[in-house]
């Protein structure tokens, strides 16, 4: 398939959705009680989606007795920073933050830099490997970390095992232990550390899927002028390919920033030590519940402040990277 | 098809490795572990296994636990679904009209996506509370009407809204979407044969909307077999007396509290292979799509 523009979307973003002005029906119908009906309608889902993080917010304002008053107040206090900055000091979320902010640096550059270079091995070289690799990269979308949980973590503990047991298996260890007297064992522990909680989440089906398809439809005369002005392939990835997919690169980091900042299970398992905690983790150690207050009264507010500084930065990136968010979420399909 | 490629394949090998590294790492080694230890009888701390064959399915299946988790995770992933889907429905069909507000309308429907699944759990928890917050006045109205920490029945719904309540935001986006792929000439031709908006939105907008409401369909299910480990974690750890015990829970509790390596796999790959089965039905529907547009 030849083009003459190049679009600048991989996959068929309905406009609309991210246009700037809605688009206004061409037909003219007055229908005041269905316009009605349609405001009541959202109205009620809009309240039903943020009446939850209100009463949040309410009783992150609240002090421990308002609180846990019954019934308890519907209507804010004035307690907001207080209980921020407690919960902020004693879970000590000044180094929760710069954690996950790290982790989430790293997972999104790795995942943006990681997609492009796979889909670019696959989509500009004539190899008879680009179809088995492109299948073994997409067929991890069916294996979600969840349900190989165990033996994931078993890898973390050391990332070298599979070449030993490659090795041992093959009696290659064997050879090089009688050879050269060297005993073979590789080991790399990756539990408690930046490395662990980012590198296993870097391979990204979808990203490479997404810039795949949008390398695909790249004319090959772009690529043809290239090589006759003398670029090399690295030149041409970096000087045509990547400043073309700005679009995907924005897209692919704001859903990965979310995914990456939400992550739970994942440094929940690998991280025993609290200098190397993430913040989603750290709100689930503010459950306030008989094991954790020891039959103490339930501090609710700080475990909603909590909440409510955790939540903060993902929810402003999605609200103001909301065209690019939506963009992205639907090409990738997640 | 493309012609013009380039021919230095180090540079592709080159490219291509870090990925492949990675999945061979941390995707094919523990899934074929996963299949290993499934099949033998593994020792939590290393040192000796022995063939089992199926003996580890064969335990897992005669386990009344394991059906009721499995019996759980289907109440769970019917409710949070239909819940999800059709509030996310409604809205978007209302929002895609467009009227005036649209545009806080879809932030107001968006911005709960951003919310991590233990934020969620930890909110809801605090809402769904029987002495404080909202259900303390229901409580205080109707003693003993609405206890999560002793009835179980109480306690899944409490985790089907929550996952529910963060799904919505994802299948409003999807659904959107899909209203605003169909064709506006559509809608006209329907509008100068004089059917109503609502008729319209019956006879013309729901059923072109049937692969978008597919797709979002086994999305959801896949997700809340996979994906509720937050909330479950965070609201009820698994209790009360395993009412929430969901099967990717279940992994979690039996493989690192119970250290029991091989039922944990076994269950992983009862698990994988539901979802795989998902996958495939979501593939086909891919494939249909592309002829739809």
């Amino acid at each position: 398939m030849t083009q003459t523009d190049l679009p600048l979307v991989a996959a068929e973003t309905p406009r609309n959705l991210s246009a700037r002005k809605p688009r206004r029906p061409g037909l003219v119908e007055n229908t005041p009680g269905l316009d009605i009906a349609t405001h009541v309608i959202l109205l009620l889902g809009m309240f039903m989606l943020l009446f939850p993080m209100y009463l949040v917010f309410n009783a992150a304002t609240q002090t421990l007795q308002e609180v846990n008053a019954i019934p308890s107040r519907l209507t804010p206090g004035d307690q907001l920073w207080t209980n921020i900055q407690e919960a902020w000091v004693t879970r000590d979320f000044g180094q929760k933050f710069l954690n996950s902010l790290i982790v989430a640096v790293g997972v999104v550059t790795g995942k943006v830099v990681i997609a492009c270079i796979t889909a670019f091995g696959i989509v500009f070289f004539d190899h008879r490997l680009r179809m088995p690799i492109f299948w073994a990269v997409f067929i991890t979308l069916m294996l979600p970390l969840e349900v190989r949980i165990v033996p994931t973590y078993a890898v973390a503990a050391n990332a070298l095992m599979p070449f030993q047991a490659i090795l041992d298996s093959t009696g290659l260890s064997w050879l090089i232990n009688t050879v050269s007297g060297i005993e073979v064992n590789l080991e790399w522990r990756m539990l408690n550390s930046y490395t662990g909680l980012i590198l296993p989440l870097i391979a990204t089906a979808t990203g490479t899927f997404l810039y795949r398809q949008f390398f695909l439809t790249i004319p090959d005369e772009l690529v043809e002028a290239a090589k006759m002005d003398g670029a090399g392939p690295l030149r041409f990835l970096w000087e045509i390919l990547v400043p073309l997919s700005r679009t995907n690169i924005a897209a692919l980091a704001t859903i990965m920033f979310v995914f990456s900042w939400n992550q739970y299970l994942w440094p929940l398992l690998i991280i025993t030590d609290p200098s190397y905690g993430v913040v989603a983790v750290e709100l689930g150690k503010l459950v306030p519940d008989a094991n954790t207050t020891g039959g103490d009264i339930p501090k609710w507010n700080i475990a909603m402040a909590g909440t409510l500084i955790v939540t903060i930065p993902p929810i402003i990136v999605v609200v103001f990277m909301q065209r690019w968010f939506v963009r992205g979420l639907i090409n990738t399909d997640k | 098809m493309r012609r013009a490629y380039f021919r230095n394949n180090w540079i592709a090998a080159l490219v291509v490795a870090p990925q492949l590294l990675i999945i061979f790492v941390f995707f094919y080694w523990p899934t074929s572990q996963a299949l290993y230890w499934a099949f033998t009888f593994e020792q939590p701390w290393g040192g000796g296994n022995e063939w089992a064959g199926f003996e580890n399915f064969r335990n897992l299946l005669t386990d009344d636990r394991y059906w009721h988790s499995i019996r759980v995770s289907i109440v769970y992933a019917a409710g949070a679904t239909v819940l999800s889907m059709s509030a996310a429905l409604i809205l978007a069909v209302f929002a895609d009209r467009q009227l005036r507000g649209y545009r806080a309308y879809r932030i107001g429907a968006i911005w709960p996506y951003a919310v991590a699944a233990p934020a969620v759990g930890l909110a809801f928890r605090f809402i769904f509370n029987p002495s404080a917050g909202v259900m303390s006045y229901v409580n205080e109205a109707f003693p003993g009407f609405w206890d999560p920490i002793l009835n179980g029945d109480h306690a899944l719904i409490m985790v089907m809204i929550a996952g529910a309540w963060k799904q919505v935001a994802y299948n409003f986006i999807f659904f959107l979407a899909g209203l605003q792929a169909i064709p506006r000439s559509l809608i006209e031709a329907g509008a100068m044969d004089g059917a109503s908006i609502l008729r319209r939105m019956r006879d013309i907008q729901l059923p072109l909307l049937a692969p978008t409401f597919f797709f979002v369909l086994v999305i959801n299910i896949n997700d809340s077999f996979t994906d509720s480990f937050g909330i479950v974690d965070t609201m009820t750890a698994g209790g009360p007396a395993r009412a929430t015990n969901l099967m990717v829970y279940k992994i979690y509790v039996d493989g690192f509290r119970g250290l029991d390596y091989s039922g944990a796999a076994a269950q992983s790959i009862i698990l994988m292979l539901l979802v795989i089965a998902l996958t495939v039905v979501q593939f086909r529907y891919i494939e249909r799509r592309v002829h739809y547009t």
